[in-house]
């Protein structure tokens, strides 16, 4: 336990598990919102300190922040309250237990916290660091800094470069579904609102 | 001590059976969207735990310094996968919105009687 990383780590994911818990028990939806929000805001410290520094700030800015207004400007429209019944659910919680079992059971062979032996980390992870994938030579009249003119943070390098198409399919993905959403809750034309009553008619 | 070390392959899961069981218990639409976010946010746990050193850094490279350094590929996933979860999110619940406008009601099981009751209408008509 001398590791701090993994003591803060442990503390953070328990409250952050009493929040999710709390927000999933509430019949509020207002509440469970920002008990979402609390939860968000709770991982994106733990991003910070597991050295996910640009996951923490996507997670304050997007889980926390977006989100969070998302589900207000809902909630306008549905309601706050949810109807009140049963806390039990047998099948949910028979699913729930299975399904929680064999997933503990496959994480049984995963490389322990942390560990420098880790698959994941002697891979291709030295690779990428090595290469800093994504270094932009600027030439000889190029600007010079400290950096012999290379991305320093290895997470930009590679998502410009290494994964630049997931980058580019990412911000069709959210045109998409900016588009989904205009074309849901555009009110119908009133020459569509008359076909449609037609068509009711006629059947 | 290996209780500590092996923590996040135990937390992950709970937070995704939480979210599993708000999507099956839950008869509100809204409860299971939340439902859902939870369950990715364990999917997310469980990503940036791989790529955790012992005594690492962030992966924001230090000219002449052997430092630790985290694996940025992790990162990366994680961070395409937090705006598409927020994508589905707003489509999902520009539907539930829908929904009410519909229906009168974002509780599941309600809207199911009432598309049974239309059904049977239909049938007899």
């Amino acid at each position: 336990m001398s590791d701090p990383v993994l003591l803060i780590n442990v503390i953070l994911l328990v409250i952050a598990v009493v929040a999710a818990i709390a927000a999933m028990w509430t019949r509020d939806l207002l509440g469970a919102v920002m008990l979402m929000g609390i939860y968000s805001l709770l991982l994106a410290v733990e991003w910070a300190n597991l050295f996910a520094m640009d996951v923490s700030y996507t997670e304050a800015a997007v889980g926390a922040g977006a989100a969070t207004i998302l589900l207000l400007t809902a909630l306008t429209r549905t309601g706050t309250r949810e109807k009140a019944g049963p806390n039990f659910h047998p099948t949910a919680l028979l699913t729930v237990i299975v399904t929680g079992a064999l997933l503990i059971y496959g994480t049984a062979d995963m490389p322990r916290f942390g560990d420098p032996q880790a698959p994941a980390t002697v891979n291709v992870a030295p690779e990428y660091i090595a290469q800093n994938v994504g270094k932009v030579d600027a030439g000889e009249d190029g600007p010079e800094n400290d950096f012999g003119d290379h991305v320093p943070n290895a997470v930009t390098a590679v998502l410009a470069s290494y994964r630049g198409y997931d980058t580019m399919f990412e911000t069709a993905v959210i045109f998409t579904a900016g588009v989904c959403v205009i074309l849901i809750l555009r009110p119908l034309s009133p020459s569509a609102r008359r076909e449609t009553a037609q068509s009711q008619e006629g059947a | 001590m290996s209780l500590f070390a092996t923590f996040n392959s135990i937390a992950f899961v709970i937070i995704m059976m939480i979210g599993l069981y708000t999507l099956i218990a839950r008869q509100n639409l809204v409860k299971k969207t939340l439902g859902l976010g939870l369950f990715q946010t364990g999917i997310f746990l469980m990503y940036i735990t791989l790529g955790v050193r012992d005594g690492g850094s962030a992966p924001i490279l230090q000219e002449g310094a052997d430092l630790a350094y985290s694996n940025p590929l992790p990162h990366v996933l994680i961070l395409t996968a937090i705006v598409v979860s927020l994508s589905t999110m707003a489509v999902a619940l520009a539907l539930i919105i829908g929904v009410r406008e519909e229906y009168g009601t974002i509780e599941a099981d309600e809207i199911a009687t009432i598309d049974r009751a239309e059904a049977k209408e239909d049938h007899e008509a």
